[in-house]
């Protein structure tokens, strides 16, 4: 193929991609009954009701207490369904690799594990789980448990998966255990990386807790539900901002952790 | 010189044999934080309603009874495949437009194709939206530009952008410094450096991340039908579970989210491997 067919297929086929992705738009917005004239001529509106409605004001400082200790539920929810994830999703990582992995039925439970607790999403879990655990702490927790197990192993087997070959050959071949091989091995390779992906988890369940707590009526969603449904948008605001808050130091301080320890 | 200035010991007066650097204090004090945490978590828990002995085989119960006998019964198969298309349809606009919006926020977001206060600017707007919750977007944008679609694909627009201004402007900075100075040596103006050196060096790269968050849009669309009643088929789901409390419909929806979610992330994986195989991961 010579320089001008090249460019010429090239050319055809960036003309294809840009009407494939218009076709899929315009199939989208018909199906959605999405106007993007519409859309757009709302957008001023929708902040001109942001800015005079989400107003936090002397009133709604009184909820602050109420708000917080529901803020500090939503963050050690989110912690602890972490840490405990963490500990089943390190499990099932050391089945789920090819460099730990002892038998091949193992590796094959541990992923499907993994893609069937990850891709049902948080949503269908929280309301299963409410079915049968009812309205309290535990019901959020456990939804988001299923949920980072999920995350978390997928991201530990390419961790393990990429560190630690050499390691591994050299301990094995002194006659070390099985057991002795992973934690002089393995972890102390992977500890780096695995804890920038549960610091990574956690900010991630922080986000999904609020919406979890919605569905499930626990933590901070509740109050947010709450205050919504009630009209009190003063009192959403405040909630929302600390929320952002939230979100923002507990990024900041896992974004220093991780540039001292990587 | 004397060996013993080399040499630490501990108060016990045996060989040190590990070297205290900061990051494994970090390491330790992270560690040991989170536990602690996570202890404090499950005695701070609010317990009310809950009877463990009666939760779990009955959450077995429901599990079995899902998984195993899935059925529709409120609607039909036309309906369930329609309103995964609508599910489908919300995350495809957010995305694509997300895409969009978030390519020109991110040049003026990368510091080697900005001034350091534009992008300083765009930096902090975009951490800020980034912390807000899609829900809470939704949810907002509901009642400030009334229920409907729109409502849900500008809420779902903020935080994709927020995602992906992140992402492309990261890529964009790792474009070579060289390839731009010499383009700008030539007389380029600013539109070439961009049209010339950097979108052909990160095309691959941004149509990578535009389709990752397209995953992860399937997931918040679901999500935001369930919680914000955005329509489609989690709106489907939040119904069947919570007014008909009809599980074997549970389980046929969840099947059909899961199926979904797992082709997309098979195709995601794919381009991923293709394209990028080295930086697949992390950026929130």
């Amino acid at each position: 193929m010579n320089e001008k067919t090249m460019k010429a297929s090239r050319k055809w086929q960036t003309i294809f991609f840009i009407l494939l992705i218009i076709g899929m738009t315009l199939a989208s917005s018909a199906i959605t009954g999405f106007n993007i004239i519409h859309g757009i001529a709302t957008l001023p509106k929708a902040g001109a009701w942001i800015l005079s409605n989400l107003m936090i004001t002397q009133e709604s400082l009184e909820r602050l207490p109420t708000i917080l200790e529901k803020l500090l539920e939503t963050i050690l929810m989110s912690i602890a369904a972490t840490t405990t994830g963490t500990a089943v999703a390190f499990f099932l990582s050391l089945m789920g690799s090819k460099t730990t992995g002892t038998k091949k039925v193992f590796g094959v439970f541990a992923r499907f594990v993994a893609s069937a607790s990850r891709n049902i999403p948080v949503v269908a879990w929280a309301l299963i789980l409410l079915l049968s655990f009812g309205q309290n702490s535990v019901t959020g927790y456990l939804a988001l448990f299923v949920g980072s197990v999920g995350f978390l192993t997928r991201a530990f087997i390419e961790s393990i998966d990429e560190a630690s070959q050499s390691a591994v050959e050299a301990l094995r071949a002194t006659g070390a255990t099985y057991f002795q091989i992973v934690f002089k091995a393995v972890v102390p390779q992977c500890m780096p990386q695995m804890i920038s992906w549960i610091l990574f988890m956690i900010e991630t369940n922080i986000r999904n807790a609020t919406l979890v707590g919605i569905l499930t009526g626990t933590g901070i969603g509740y109050t947010f539900d709450l205050y919504y449904k009630t009209l009190n948008y003063n009192a959403v605001a405040l909630v929302t901002f600390s929320i952002i808050i939230a979100v923002i130091v507990i990024e900041l301080m896992s974004n220093y952790i991780r540039k001292v320890i990587i | 010189m004397d060996a013993s200035t080399y040499i630490k010991r501990e108060a016990s007066g045996r060989i040190a044999i590990k070297m205290g650097s900061k990051s494994e204090r970090v390491m330790t004090w992270t560690v040991t934080v989170l536990i602690a945490l996570t202890i404090a978590a499950f005695l701070f828990f609010d317990y009310t309603g809950l009877d463990l002995s009666k939760a779990i085989p009955e959450t077995f119960y429901n599990l079995k009874k899902m998984f195993l006998e899935p059925a529709l019964s409120h609607f039909t198969w036309g309906q369930a495949f329609y309103q995964m298309g609508v599910t489908l349809g919300l995350a495809f606009l957010s995305t694509i437009f997300g895409a969009i919006i978030a390519f020109f926020l991110a040049l003026m977001a990368a510091s080697n194709l900005s001034k350091a206060w534009i992008s300083k600017t765009v930096r902090v707007i975009v951490a800020f939206v980034r912390a807000v919750p899609t829900v809470l977007w939704v949810l907002i944008f509901a009642i400030a530009a009334g229920l409907g679609s729109e409502a849900a694909v500008l809420g779902m627009l903020f935080h994709s952008i927020a995602y992906l201004v992140k992402a492309f402007s990261e890529a964009f900075e790792e474009v070579d410094q060289g390839i731009i100075e010499a383009l700008r040596a030539t007389g380029a103006n600013w539109w070439h450096i961009v049209v010339h050196a950097v979108l052909p060096s990160t095309f691959t790269y941004l149509l990578s991340w535009t389709f990752l968050r397209f995953e992860i849009n399937f997931a918040v669309a679901v999500a935001m039908g369930a919680a914000a009643g955005a329509g489609g088929i989690g709106f489907e789901l939040f119904m069947a579970s919570g007014f008909y409390f009809d599980l074997r419909e549970v389980g046929m929806i969840t099947y059909m989210i899961l199926i979904f979610a797992i082709v997309l992330e098979i195709l995601s994986t794919k381009m991923k491997e293709r394209y990028f195989p080295a930086a697949a991961k992390s950026a929130n």
